[in-house]
């Protein structure tokens, strides 16, 4: 099993959740963080006082999934979050070793 | 013929009744206006500073400030005697009997219409110390400030004490109100310091954003209104036709002051940052207001809007200024009351023959280096005593949880 993160625009949510759910995936979960990669912030001022915005809204995802649908959800949501601008995020793939539902205790592929 | 006497009176009772209910009104833009501008985890506390110093006011000036600040007949021009609690109301027969010298409305509608202007005074010290004074000893602070403070220094005013006698004008309190609570405040900051982290080893100022600024608009707007009370009532009086445009003129010049230093604060910020600053725009409103304040009656509307345009301008740059000497002010109450209250006085005689620039300074003056001594010592006293600084880790965790156990907006709950 794998646990597939990516970090997204935050505008781009839904679409990303309606290529999920066209490919089958069940369900997943999402944080509001906050982050920057090569894009990086810019200066305001508030009252006067300058500083520098370099934490920008993302929208972290996580999916579980098993090994064999690992490979379509990375391209799912690839294609579903790109603008072509920077600032698009990134898709990290983790190993997953169990899980569990904990309704009624199936474990593994059972619980995804 | 004492028909008209007695609607006469009861319209001005019921007018400065209503205005006085206007101006307690402020007391909610002012929590909404500070709520808006520090951050959420200081929120519980500032709202519970404003709403505990307004029930403090109110029973301070009920017990001795009231009696203080308007004795009637004064043991000297500087000291007004001291009595306790509020005497009865005028009877009708002495209303009717009286002729030209007789009361004119209720003396409980003057009470309540003054006790809402003490409030307002004491609640401009609570936003400049915010997020670091420790809650009791800053209502100890308003105790004494409520009590004593204020109404010496409205007594030489309004109550017709020695500033009076020497021809100083202040209308509704640019300097009796404003200037007194910014001096009060001023003082408290010097000896309460900086927020942790706002000011760097070498000169670096750092922002500490507000966390709701629909709030802090929202309070601007309040205040706005509420002040229609604090200057139209300060007439005083609108049961005849000369009364009557007098206070329209009074409304009219309040919202052109106000409209004109929200224009002036926006260009000014413009200028300064290259782009409009809405906290610099809700204090170019509050700046207009102030402006105002001390005259809102001689002027054209034209001028009225010019002499806010003025405020607007001068309070972005206080802000800027007193940012820079590193006395920090969350809310920019000194910049708003302080440095434009004293434009307010100063700019009376523009359009005020009856004035002069003198007497204006002399009591602006006296105002300053009365409410800051008493203040700077009662402050002093309070931080021997108990302190009135949280500790590092408290300002930290944030003042909800150390000294409020009660978040604003609480996010994690178990329920």
């Amino acid at each position: 099993m794998k646990l597939v993160t990516a970090i997204i625009k935050p505008f781009k949510l839904d679409n990303v959740r309606e290529a999920l759910s066209d490919i089958g995936v069940q369900g997943i979960t999402v944080t509001e963080v906050k982050g920057f990669g090569r894009q990086k912030g810019h200066t305001e001022l508030y009252r006067g006082a300058e500083y520098v915005v370099d934490f920008l809204p993302k929208v972290k995802l996580e999916v579980a999934v098993g090994d064999d649908m690992a490979e379509k959800v990375t391209e799912a949501i690839r294609n579903a979050a790109n603008t072509g601008k920077i600032g698009d995020g990134k898709i990290f793939i983790f190993p997953l070793v169990k899980a569990v539902r904990i309704r009624t205790g199936e474990t593994d592929d059972e619980a995804l | 013929m004492n028909q008209v006497l007695e609607v006469s009176y009861a319209l001005d009772t019921f007018y400065l009744l209503v205005m006085g209910a206007f101006v307690m009104w402020m007391a909610a833009g002012f929590a909404m206006l500070e709520a808006g501008l520090v951050r959420s985890k200081n929120t519980t506390e500032i709202l519970l500073k404003n709403i505990s110093l307004f029930a403090i006011a109110c029973t301070m000036y009920m017990l001795v400030g009231y009696n203080i600040m308007y004795p009637g007949e004064g043991v000297s021009s500087f000291w007004p005697g001291i009595s306790f609690f509020l005497g009865g109301d005028h009877a009708a027969a002495e209303v009717i009997a009286g002729g030209d010298d007789a009361p004119y409305y209720s003396g409980l509608a003057d009470f309540f219409f003054q006790v809402v202007f003490v409030a307002t005074a004491m609640s401009i010290v609570s936003g400049a110390v915010a997020e670091r004074m420790k809650l009791w000893s800053f209502m100890y602070f308003a105790v004494i400030m409520t009590a004593f403070i204020y109404p010496m220094q409205g007594y030489w005013k309004w109550g017709g004490g020695f500033l009076d006698a020497a021809g100083f004008s202040d209308f509704a309190g640019s300097g009796v109100v404003h200037l007194c609570g910014a001096t009060a405040a001023l003082a408290g900051v010097l000896l309460l310091g900086a927020r942790k982290g706002k000011y760097g080893p070498n000169g670096e100022i750092s922002p500490i954003t507000g966390a709701n600024l629909p709030l802090a608009t929202l309070g601007t707007f309040i205040l706005w209104l509420g002040w229609f009370g604090f200057n139209g009532g300060s007439e005083l009086k609108v049961s005849n036709i000369e009364e009557a445009n007098a206070v329209a003129m009074v409304f009219v010049n309040t919202n052109a002051s106000a409209a004109g230093g929200v224009i002036a604060a926006m260009v000014a910020a413009k200028l300064l940052f290259g782009k409009a600053d809405l906290t610099m725009a809700l204090n170019g409103a509050l700046a207009g207001l102030v402006a105002i304040t001390a005259e809102p009656l001689t002027p054209t509307p034209g001028a009225a809007t010019l002499i806010g345009m003025v405020g607007g301008v001068l309070v972005v740059f206080a802000i800027v200024t007193i940012d820079k000497l590193r006395i920090d002010d969350p809310v920019g109450a000194i910049s708003v009351h302080g440095v434009v209250g004293m434009w307010g006085v100063m700019a009376v005689p523009l359009t005020n023959g009856e004035t002069a620039f003198s007497t204006q300074l002399y009591g602006l003056l006296v105002i300053f280096a009365w409410t800051f001594t008493t203040s700077f010592f009662t402050w002093f006293a309070l931080k021997m005593i108990m302190g009135i600084r949280v500790t590092e880790e408290e300002e930290y965790e944030g003042m909800d949880l150390a000294e409020c156990g009660m978040e604003a907006y609480p996010e994690f709950t178990s329920k």
